[in-house]
């Protein structure tokens, strides 16, 4: 064809061009392919490029041949200086810069080019500035040079962070292909132009648009060199500015780190992004550095960068960021609120709808790496985890193929860890609701435990009861109550079959010189008589009738409830009381055994004013304590049955043992003596018990009683009488309660009667009616505390109930749905 | 092991639909439509029990030749429609539970996204990941 001359130079980047397009190695080019690609990158009008391939015969011949070729590459180059297409030309034009390429070419034009354009003058850059075809990533043309950065368009700057940025990006990781891609970008393209000019960038160009492809062919070429980077770094690239517009947060928010490597000299912008290029550059640094590993790892940098702005928005570090405000935030990136949402269901790691500090990191990280075009990845990468767990595979880098989705195993694993993290925390709400229905459960079966904490209360009262047989559940509240008192007693004080009993007298006797402790005594005496009682007998009818009779009768509830309350106050009460009752069932049950204790009950309540007479006898039948143990045994066990709520009848025995030894020289004692002798035959209980009712009738009643159950009238006699010094006289006015022990004591009566009723004398009757006195006053105190034992009940319940009322209300809401 | 999942909002207009068989989708879109109308029903009926909470599921809502439709409707009603195979007779209730129960907690996590506008089509790649879970089963 047309002879073409070509300068050393020119030929030799011809020459390149040509190899870099004759791919099939026949020496000729087809009119496709890279060829084609090469003329469009020269940016030039389509019609120009037609008409130079017509030009130089590759038309006719369909292909280009290396001549064809390089005529073509001649005329661009004519074409690209303004100079009209003349075959002529191709000859004639002196001087011609090589023609410029904005498509990159391999790494070899490109360094020639490099080479070429070093020794083009600058001028040669127009064609790049002025026709701005959206150019694809681009590798910079080596032969623009560009203007000087000062005469660099912003637009053009734009796409340089871009480029260098994404150089440094940890390369292999180009999931993204940018739409328009368009030949592979030699970095080292790059580089030259960096190296040139650093603004001349052929490639300015609309970056916003191309950002993505711009950056991602920069990560192609960049397989090579790493030195792109640093060739980069040394440059001034495009300024700030291209990061501003890069970045399109609003102002202050420069983009982190990864991005825009700029030189902060070059920083043109005076906004924040001076900053941001300062931090750029830095973190361009630092992220050579940091290896191409794993592409999401976070430097120190752009932590810190992201932490800075965290505090922004929430100045505790350890807060949460509400959703608002991260949407809010967020969307100054401009970036499309799909990919927003996005970025926010793989950053919200634990699914609630807030930001930690972890978090809002990787979601600032992603949106920046979104930004620069990199594609986002289907689950979290594993360096932007937040650390609530201990992932350790940051080493393992995904490969980031084609696809932005990371399907690389440690991505995968941590993928399924994460799955797990929220599907604990979607458990956990779930769990929280079974921990409220459990929580309403408790609640209710606490308060039905309440409940049944009277039953479990009445139920083993006494352990000796529950070993031995059940006692029923089902009673009246005071019969609740005395065995609530029983139970109180019982385990505050003790806890005994008869034997304790047995063992306590002597400990009793120790124990109270006073009156009120006698009385204690009495109780606990009581009390474990009631347990003992309780226990040993087997025999339920007894008891519940007495029991039965007790509620039946309001002077037998009043008998019964002292011994309920609490152990120790009540053995003041109860021992006073439960003596009363003690010597009432006492009375009963001895005969009870055999005898109906219903009649022992009834006279327990009327008999105080009654039975003087039996209380003479009944006296005489104070049996020792001390020397009945086994009588004392008895009546614990009887005694108990009578009046459950008598504890007193164990202190009876007690009662009996240490006022016998108190009181020798008191009349009862010969009666004692007697007595002693005569418990000791009779019921063992009886006996003890006795004695230890010296506070009141109901002991000479109990005692009366159990002396006449067991059937020795002689022996009945001595039994509890003797012991109290007080009741001497007190046994004068307890007929009344020893009236309880009613036909009982008459029967007993009888057989007392015989006996010397020497010990009653004026002064026993003084002493015994103090003792009524005092008795009844007792029984006024247990009473009354019985009474405000129930009330404290009735307002546990009542607590309950409204307690449960509420816990209906909240449940209510849930109805009306 | 479903054929057809469906998303619709309170409003009654779906927030997600999505079938595995790409054809035939508007038979299932129609049948989505018409279970609707059971779920109104069955919503309707329970509250008038007043039951301490109202219960989620709804089970089946009604079976054809082909397949069967059950329902479950959330505390803001919005309702999950799942459409199964019948030939799919393995599929035991626990496990009908067990995916309304993961739809529902995916849906929460859409909703906890602040970037999503109650009302909006569902776009969430997460919950298209779950759906999808569910429905390849069937393959």
């Amino acid at each position: 064809m047309e002879s073409l001359t070509l300068s050393d130079i020119e030929q030799k980047y011809y020459s390149e061009l040509f190899v870099y397009c004759d791919t099939d190695n026949t020496k000729k080019v087809a009119s496709n392919g890279r060829v084609l690609d090469l003329f469009r990158a020269a940016q030039l009008p389509s019609e120009v490029v037609l008409q130079i391939t017509e030009l130089c015969g590759a038309t006719r011949l369909g292909h280009f041949g290396r001549s064809q070729f390089y005529i073509a590459l001649k005329l661009i180059a004519i074409a690209q200086s303004g100079l009209p297409l003349r075959v002529e030309s191709l000859n004639s034009v002196k001087d011609l810069p090589l023609p410029r390429f904005v498509v990159g070419k391999n790494e070899a034009e490109a360094r020639h080019a490099a080479l070429y354009q070093d020794t083009d003058s600058q001028s040669v850059y127009p064609g790049p500035g002025t026709a701005l075809i959206p150019r694809p990533p681009g590798r910079g043309h080596p032969n623009k040079k560009g203007p000087p950065s000062s005469s660099s368009l912003p637009v053009h700057e734009v796409i340089q962070p871009l480029a260098p940025s994404i150089e440094t990006q940890p390369e292999p990781t180009s999931p993204v292909i940018s739409p328009h891609q368009s030949p592979p970008t030699s970095p080292h393209s790059w580089r030259k132009h960096k190296r040139q000019h650093s603004g001349g960038n052929a490639d300015r160009q609309q970056v916003v648009a191309a950002t993505g492809s711009v950056w991602t062919q920069f990560r192609e070429p960049q397989t090579g060199p790493v030195t792109g980077d640093g060739m980069w770094s040394s440059h001034s690239p495009p300024p700030p500015s291209s990061q501003e517009s890069w970045v399109s947060f609003t102002a202050d928010t420069p983009p982190s780190s990864t991005l825009p490597a700029m030189h902060p000299s070059s920083v043109q912008e005076s906004t924040t992004i001076r900053t941001v290029a300062s931090a750029a550059t830095t973190n361009e640094i630092q992220r050579q550095s940091s290896g191409y590993d794993d592409p999401w790892k976070i430097t120190d940098e752009q932590r810190q960068y992201y932490i800075n702005q965290f505090k922004t928005i929430q100045p505790d570090l350890t807060g949460l960021i509400p959703g608002s405000a991260a949407k809010e935030f967020f969307t100054k990136s401009k970036l499309p609120i799909l990919e927003l949402s996005h970025i926010w269901e793989l950053s919200d790691f634990d699914k609630d709808g807030a930001l930690t500090l972890d978090e809002f990191c990787a979601a600032f990280h992603l949106v920046v790496a979104r930004k620069n075009g990199y594609d986002l990845p289907e689950k979290l990468p594993e360096s932007l985890m937040p650390k609530l767990i201990d992932l350790d595979d940051s080493a393992e880098v995904p490969e980031p193929v084609a696809e932005v989705g990371y399907s690389a195993s440690p991505v995968e694993v941590t993928s399924n860890k994460s799955p797990s993290m929220p599907s604990l925390n979607q458990a956990w709400p779930e769990m929280n609701q079974s921990s409220e229905q459990w929580e309403t459960f408790s609640e209710r079966s606490s308060s039905s435990q309440t409940l049944t904490q009277f039953d479990s209360n009445i139920a083993p009262a006494d352990p000796d009861t529950a070993i031995v047989h059940p006692v029923p559940i089902r009673m009246t509240p005071s019969k609740i109550h005395m065995q609530e008192m029983e139970l109180k007693r019982t385990g505050s004080d003790h806890n005994h079959p008869t034997s304790p009993l047995l063992a306590k007298p002597p400990e009793m006797s120790e124990e109270t010189t006073l009156p009120p402790s006698m009385k204690f005594v009495a109780a606990n005496t009581v009390g474990d008589g009631y347990s003992s009682s309780d226990s040993s007998t087997s025999d339920q009818e007894p008891i519940t009738r007495q029991r039965s009779q007790s509620g039946a009768s309001p002077e037998a509830l009043k008998v019964v409830a002292p011994p309920p309350p609490p152990p120790r106050p009540q053995q003041s009460h109860s021992r006073s009381s439960s003596l009363d009752m003690n010597r009432t069932f006492a009375a009963t049950s001895v005969p009870g055994q055999a005898q109906p204790s219903t009649t022992a009950f009834p006279p327990a309540v009327p008999p105080r004013p009654l039975p003087t007479q039996t209380s003479v006898p009944l006296t005489g039948h104070r049996v020792d304590s001390e020397g009945v143990p086994a009588g004392g045994a008895v009546l614990t066990t009887t005694s108990p049955q009578q009046i459950p709520q008598q504890p007193n009848f164990a202190d009876f025995s007690q009662f009996q043992a240490f006022a016998a030894s108190e009181q020798p020289s008191s009349l009862p004692e010969i009666d004692k003596h007697s007595e002693a002798g005569q418990v000791e035959k009779m019921s063992e209980g009886a006996g003890p018990l006795r004695t230890v009712k010296s506070d009141g009738p109901a002991d000479e009643r109990t005692s009366a009683i159990v002396n006449s159950a067991k059937g020795s009238s002689g022996p009945l006699a001595p039994p509890p009488k003797p012991v109290r010094r007080r009741l001497k006289s007190e046994d004068e006015l307890r007929p009344e309660d020893e009236q309880l022990g009613p036909q009982k004591a008459s029967a007993i009566a009888a057989p007392l009667t015989a006996q010397p009723s020497i010990p009653r004398s004026v002064g026993k009757d003084k002493k015994a009616i103090q003792a009524s006195i005092r008795r009844n006053k007792e029984t006024n105190t247990v009473l009354a505390r019985l009474n405000s034992e129930l009330q404290q009940q009735l307002k546990d319940l009542l607590e309950e109930r409204i307690s449960l009322e509420v816990q209906l209300e909240q449940l209510r809401p849930f109805s009306h749905l | 092991m479903a054929v057809c999942i469906a998303v619709i909002a309170k409003e009654n207009y779906p927030l997600y639909i999505r079938s595995v068989p790409s054809q035939n989708e508007l038979k299932f879109h129609y049948t989505v439509h018409t279970s609707l109308d059971v779920v109104e029903e069955k919503v309707s009926a329970v509250g008038k029990s007043l039951g301490d909470q109202r219960e989620l599921y709804l089970g089946l809502l009604y079976p054809t030749e082909d397949y069967k439709v059950y329902g479950y409707v959330t505390n803001s009603k919005v309702k999950f429609v799942i459409v199964v195979d019948s030939s799919n007779t393995s599929l035991r209730d626990n496990e009908i539970r067990s995916m309304f129960r993961k739809l529902h907690n995916s849906f929460t996590d859409v909703m906890c996204n602040p970037f999503y506008n109650p009302g909006d089509p569902i776009q969430s790649k997460a919950f298209n990941g779950i759906v999808s879970g569910m429905m390849v089963q069937t393959g």
